[in-house]
């Protein structure tokens, strides 16, 4: 048997029908080779199952950690000083720069060793957790990384997948297993796979263990949503992913294909890279720009000693005389010599200890957002998580939020808040967060009293909900064993299915008295009112697709009538309908949509039995299709679902998390750019973004979704939306002058996944307009004050971000997601956020920072932030300030000793100057202070744009402070030198010594240069000294 | 089972919505204290400058420092001092002879005499410093030229001295004590003073040449080898003296064994560097007399008499002899109350400004900006 599984990207490149041919890979199950003849077996060689997030072995820890440190300007910088100070002859002792560097390197080092002992002992975790591999017909344990393609293995249920499998056989008897991919995508609902056609029949291990076959798949890529070339065989539903679990099925065979690194997993987790914030890009930026001050002072000094040598009584006066040796040597290395012990002697311009004091009030001053009260969860008894505290200021320069919708900005719950039939109002008042309350059944009636036959509407309209869906009962065994039915206990069992707005439906039918049982032999048990059983023959199922919108059953009922019942989004229903109450319904229907809410139509028809056995014959010739399966499929669900009856329509809620919309108000006030990133359809992420205020009433919504781009080429919408905008754009800025641009036009863009791929792919037909869509897309967002992406894949949503990052303004940008299908995103952005949710933990821990509830970003950014910034902007500053300060005067004094390079101060200052003397007061300064009141900085979020694109890191900040060190020295420095000049300032007439008067310049230094508050008050106090 | 862990739950009632979370003491833990300061909210002073505020600080600091600047310009202004150059540059000074025809090898010291005028009259103790200029003693080749454990005394250094001393480490092949340029460029004029009585007569005026060191460095820094009060000319046997010197180090003061050898204050007083390459150092004290009112050094007439040894004129250097009295803020310095004078006049001199401008336009928004 030789299968294909073979895969062409469907939406990325479904435009082009390009498809990727070229590598291939063949898998021989259970590794047993061809009957020879049939084709040269070429053994391939595939990866282990070993799943690497380490960065260090043991053995190449030191020399590769070494090598990290090293490239950071400053520590290589230092190495530098440190050699040259030991190999010439330089003023001041190798130790002073040694020391300190020996310090910051040691630190950071155990510092990484551990965190990548941490990440050892996950993989390792992972790599020996038990598998189940069959050979020789026998179930044998292995470890998790010894798995090799084509083993084949027995996964029991609730088992997480070990690597990516094609599945052969399951313990069910339709050869379906159930598997939910929460830690892959974030949809935390069961999904439906199928076993091969051929060997689904292989139940046990020996019957799988006698199976010969090759699989030919191609190599890996890291689409999560490809799907199958439908001629082949093997698609998407029988291939189980790493990481997703198995679910209400007792065991499945499958055999590998994709092991270790090449699992789609693993491809689409990109590797941790460091994240280095704003301020540290500022702060190199800075760093060279000092390293410059220092070697042109050094090529000052060196220029200027040989032009005041050239007198040979200043060279060697009668009381100085070089060595013979320092005679000989010749005059350029002699230069070289002296301009290497210049560098030495002002070296100290560079801040030695800036990093560690940076990294030191980072990871202290990331103690207050652990320990703060109003971001603490009393329902989790959580409160923030702090990953990494190397991008606390980055909080405060934030641009752009990404945000993802579900569990994010909504609470993941749905609900169904009313129905309406045929204009009549229910509301199921049995509210309490998704679960189903016994005995809580009732409904308020709005309206009056339907008459008989709207009783019999109505109750026809709750059998439509309680049969068109396709949920799944999942039926809880309680201690003792007994398979306890809805009957007993109803809360021991509960609703599964791959959208959460049915099991909303169906839950919400059983509070209105509706109770949906079971599919039992294709029959669907519903309890009625009266407490009786309902039976109902479900005759086919037309499933959902994006496209239709919609979805139908066909059903018999006891009685033998045949009824096609259909649900689905209004636009969709509506063109269909024939009769029903179709004007006060879509009056109510726009009336919950505007509400937020997430409302479905339902309608039906009875049908004859001749129009059945019509509509399964259509069926069935569409099914069996070869070619163009899906088209025909879609024209005969076309034929079918058509001269309905409108029963009615239901709204539900995802309820959206508290103070979500205060919190989205507040980022846009402080001039962020919210965009919503969900993998949802696009008319529940409208209704949400509508409700969390997003995008509000007068926002005027553009659209770059498959629909449009179906209708208009991309390229014509692009240029559509782009005049629009621009339009806009323009009278934006004259009404900027006129203070007028509050009651402007806003703009909000809707684009969806399909559509985005498009737009980003570059165009391979002409260079004229392809890959400027970019631009012109990059051009619209910029000008929309928010923009919904729908239906995106893990790793189209840290694309976006990518692209975001990349644009030429280059924003800080932050993500926040809840899901596994948030990690991307949230690996990608500047600063990555996760929410502590019902999803799991897999976003909190990739992230930077972890919160409990979404509201909680506001006081993250507003006043962490806030205050994160300007403490460490402040601190920067300052460090270059106070050196400049430091060592100016040191290059003063050259003029006064004939540029020989004395050093003004002793060795011990020079050392701990850095070190502690000015290092430690600004670091409480920079862990303390609050320039304005954190009560201030949350109501008013517009205070968050005075520090935006780095304000108080720019360079004419840094000139300012800069030129102030520069004053200050030569203060000091002239201060000190007209003081003792000349003169006594003893009592007792001993005149003062060489070291002496820098040392008070030195001690002019550590006082007036610890924070500039304390300048004026202390000078009193330092005229005693 | 599951009964006891729900009573306790139940018990757990302050806690709501923690159930499942493992019991009340890790709910308490985790929960942040709510301190001051872990909440940020410790008392925060934030100074908003206004006209109330600003002001009166001007006043303030203009009304402290202009006093004690004038305080300290005129304690300044009361010590007296006196400087003469004496170098011998010039054609007519009386020393230009001995300047111009100098020699390191000269067996005969060269004197010359310089007669100078004192107005005033030096109360207390009057102290006499020799001053050279463009003297770089704080060049780095010869700062580190020395070697301070043979200057404390160590016997090992004394022989071997550090290489820091080249090339005054050695000479005929013998280690040289003091060894180093400062020790080797000891400053060796000598300076007498002599009163010229109306009647004609000169009197001597006693120097003292102990005191002016460092006491630290007299006794701690500095120390002979094997002891003070051992023969110096025996320990220094196997040394050499420093070649610019005229006698060995044992024979700087033979008169007074506490103040020969490597403790000799001149020495001593040498040895500390000086910070600018114009400096002064303390060479003699002249006590004030104990029996009558007569001030130390009364107006009139006197004579400096130099023992010219010390070549300057090579690198355009000068000496200069200075007498001056000290107060208890040191010697003559008028920039500290220049100084305090000048930023307390700015200071108040902007007061004032200040004051009229806002008296001029700071009503037109609150007037509460000035409190009364």
């Amino acid at each position: 048997m030789l299968w294909h599984y073979r895969a062409v990207y469907n939406d990325m490149t479904l435009c082009t029908g390009e498809e990727s041919w070229v590598d291939s890979r063949t898998v021989y199950i259970g590794h047993k080779e061809p009957p020879p003849g049939t084709e040269a077996y070429i053994p391939q060689r595939f990866p282990d199952n070993r799943i690497v997030s380490s960065k260090y072995t043991f053995w190449n820890f030191i020399p590769k950690n070494l090598f990290e440190q090293f490239r950071r300007i400053a520590n290589f910088y230092f190495l530098i000083i440190f050699l040259v100070q030991l190999i010439i002859d330089t003023p001041t002792s190798p130790t002073t720069s040694g020391l300190p560097l020996f310090f910051v390197i040691t630190v950071t080092a155990i510092k990484q060793g551990y965190e990548d002992w941490i990440r050892h002992k996950a993989d390792n975790a992972i790599n020996q957790c038990p598998v189940h591999v069959i050979q020789h017909g026998k179930v044998v344990r292995k470890q998790s990384q010894k798995l090799r393609v084509g083993d084949i293995v027995q996964v029991k249920e609730n088992e997480t997948f070990p690597c990516d499998l094609i599945l052969l056989s399951t313990s069910r008897e339709d050869g379906t297993c159930f598997v939910t991919t929460a830690s892959l995508d974030g949809e935390s609902s069961h999904k439906t796979y199928y076993a091969v056609q051929d060997t689904k029949a292989f139940k046990t291990a020996e019957e799988v263990d006698t199976l010969h076959a090759t699989i030919e798949c191609e190599q890996p890529q890291p689409d999560l949503r490809k799907h199958i070339n439908k001629p082949s065989p093997l698609g998407s539903e029988n291939l189980l992913l790493r990481g997703a679990t198995l679910k209400n099925t007792e065991y499945i065979h499958a055999v590998a294909i994709y092991t270790g690194m090449e699992t789609k997993m693993a491809l689409n987790y990109q590797s941790k890279s460091q994240k280095r914030s704003a301020v540290e890009k500022s702060m190199n930026a800075y760093l060279i720009v000092y390293l410059c001050i220092l070697i042109s002072k050094a090529l000052i000094n060196t220029v200027l000693k040989y032009a005041w040598q050239a007198n040979p009584n200043r060279d060697e006066p009668w009381y100085n005389q070089k060595t013979e040796t320092e005679r000989q040597r010749h005059v350029l290395i002699r230069a070289f010599t002296d301009f290497l012990a210049f560098m030495v002697l002002f070296n100290y311009i560079i801040p030695v200890s800036m990093y560690v004091t940076v990294e030191m009030q980072k990871f202290l001053g990331s103690y207050f957002i652990l320990w703060d009260d109003d971001m603490f969860d009393e329902e989790l008894g959580e409160g923030p998580l702090v990953n990494t505290s190397d991008l606390n200021e980055e909080l405060g320069q934030v641009e752009y939020v990404f945000t993802d919708k579900t569990g994010t900005l909504t609470e993941n719950n749905m609900e169904l808040r009313e129905c309406c039939v045929d204009g009549h109002v229910y509301v199921p008042h049995a509210v309490c967060n998704g679960q189903i309350l016994p005995g809580a059944a009732g409904m308020d009636m709005i309206d009056s009293s339907p008459g008989v036959d709207g009783k019999e509407r109505e109750e026809l309209f709750f059998r439509a909900l309680c049969l068109c869906h396709t949920v799944q009962v999942k039926e809880e065994e309680t201690v003792d064993g007994i398979k306890r039915g809805i009957h007993q206990g109803k809360s021991t069992s509960f609703y599964i299915s791959s959208s959460p707005d049915e099991v909303a439906l169906v839950e919400g039918m059983n509070r209105l008295g509706f109770t949906y049982l079971r599919l039992k032999d294709s029959h669907m048990e519903i309890l009625n009112r009266e407490d009786e059983m309902e039976r109902f023959e479900l005759l086919e199922v037309l499933n959902f697709d994006s496209v239709r919108r919609r979805m139908s059953v066909i059903v018999r009922s006891s009685s033998g009538e045949y009824y096609l019942f259909c649900k689905g989004a209004d636009s969709s229903i509506f063109p269909r309908v024939v009769s029903g109450k179709v004007e006060q319904i879509r009056a109510r229907v726009e009336h919950n949509a505007v509400e937020g809410l997430r409302t479905l139509c339902v309608a039906y028809k009875k049908l004859t039995h001749e129009e059945y056995e019509e509509t399964c014959r259509l069926l069935n010739s569409a099914k069996l299709a070869l070619q163009e399966r899906d088209k025909k499929l879609a024209e005969v669900y076309d034929v079918i679902e058509k001269d309905f009856i409108l029963l009615g329509a239901t709204a539900v809620e995802d309820r959206l998390q508290d103070k979500a919309a205060d919190t989205i108000e507040s980022l846009h006030k402080a001039g962020m750019k919210v965009w919503v990133l969900t993998g949802d359809k696009m008319e529940t992420a409208a209704a949400t973004c509508y409700a969390s205020r997003l995008f509000h009433r007068n926002t005027q919504i553009l659209e770059l979704t498959t629909k449009r781009t179906e209708e208009q080429s991309l390229h014509d919408v692009l240029f559509d939306l782009s005049r629009t905008v621009l339009r806009q754009h323009g009278s934006i800025t004259r009404d900027t002058f006129s203070g007028l641009s509050g009651d402007c036009q806003d703009y909000g863009l809707i684009i969806d996944g399909a559509t985005l791929s498009a737009v980003l792919k570059p165009t391979q037909e002409g260079t004229s307009n392809g890959g400027n869509y970019k631009e012109i897309f990059l051009e619209i967002c910029r000008n929309c004050s928010a923009v919904l992406c729908c239906r995106m894949a893990p790793l189209q949503k840290a694309q976006i971000v990518k692209l975001i990052k990349a644009s030429k303004e280059h924003p800080i940008t932050l993500a926040i997601g809840d899901g596994a299908n948030d990690v991307s995103m949230i690996l990608e952005a500047h600063v990555g956020i996760g929410i502590m949710g019902k999803e799991g933990r897999q976003a909190a821990r990739n992230s930077d920072y972890a919160v409990t509830k979404f509201k909680h970003l506001k006081k993250m950014l507003l006043v962490h932030g806030h205050y994160y910034y300007i403490r460490i902007a402040e601190l920067v500053q300052y460090f270059f300030y106070k050196n400049v300060c430091f060592i100016f005067p040191q290059f003063l004094y050259q003029f006064f000793c004939g540029f020989s390079q004395q050093p003004l101060y002793d060795t011990a200052y020079l050392t701990l100057y850095n070190i502690s003397f000015t290092s430690l007061p600004i670091l409480l300064y920079s862990l303390m202070e609050q320039h304005i009141n954190m009560d201030i900085l949350k109501r008013d979020p517009t205070l968050y744009r005075d520090i935006a694109k780095n304000s108080l890191l720019r360079w004419p900040t840094f000139i300012y402070w800069t030129f102030l060190g520069i004053f200050d020295a030569v203060v000091f420095f002239f201060g000190a030198f007209f003081l003792f000049d000349n003169t006594t300032f003893t009592s007792n007439g001993q005149v003062t010594h060489r070291s002496l008067c820098p040392s008070r310049v030195s001690r002019c230094d550590c006082v007036f240069c610890n924070p500039p508050i304390w300048r004026g008050v202390v000078i009193l106090i330092l005229i005693g000294l | 089972m599951m009964a006891s862990s729900y009573n306790a739950k139940d018990e757990d009632g302050h806690h709501p919505g923690s159930v499942g979370s493992g019991g009340p003491g890790a709910v308490k833990s985790k929960k942040p204290d709510n301190t001051a300061f872990k909440q940020q909210r410790l008392p925060a002073w934030q100074p908003i400058l206004t006209a109330g505020t600003v002001l009166p600080a001007f006043f303030m600091i203009g009304l402290i420092f202009i006093p004690i600047g004038i305080g300290l310009l005129v304690t300044s202004n009361n010590i007296k001092e006196f400087e003469i150059d004496y170098t011998g540059v010039d054609m007519f000074s009386p020393c230009f002879n001995c300047s111009q025809n100098y020699s390191w090898n000269s067996s005969s010291a060269c004197t010359c005499s310089v007669p100078f005028t004192l107005d005033q009259p030096f109360e207390s103790n009057v102290f006499m410093y020799y001053g050279l200029s463009n003297f770089y003693q704080n060049h780095r080749r010869y700062v580190k030229s020395r070697d301070d454990s043979q200057l404390n005394g160590d016997k090992s250094s004394l022989l071997n001295p550090s290489k820091e001393c080249e090339p005054y480490r050695t000479s005929d092949k013998k280690s040289i004590a003091p060894c180093g340029a400062i020790a080797n460029s000891l400053f060796n004029d000598t300076l007498e003073l002599f009163y010229i009585h109306p009647n004609g007569s000169r009197i001597a005026i006693h120097l003292m040449k102990t005191g002016i060191a460092w006491w630290t460095d007299k006794h701690v820094k500095f120390r002979n080898p094997g002891g003070n009060h051992n023969n110096l000319s025996i320990v220094f046997q196997e040394t050499s003296k420093p070649v610019n010197w005229h006698k060995p180090v044992y024979e700087l003061d033979p008169s007074d064994p506490e103040n020969n050898g490597f403790i000799n204050e001149d020495f001593i007083v040498w040895m500390r560097t000086a910070a600018l390459p114009t400096f002064r150092k303390l060479y003699r004290i002249i006590q004030k007399k104990k029996v009558n009112m007569t001030p130390t050094l009364p107006p009139g007439n006197y004579s400096l008499e130099v023992t010219y040894n010390y070549p300057v004129r090579s690198f355009d250097g000068r000496k200069r002899m200075i007498l001056s009295t000290i107060s208890w803020m040191g010697g003559k310095n008028p920039f500290l109350g220049i100084a305090y004078i000048t930023v307390g006049s700015v200071c108040f001199f902007l007061g004032v400004v200040l004051l009229i401008i806002h008296h001029k336009y700071g009503n037109r928004n609150n007037n509460a900006d000035i409190p009364n």
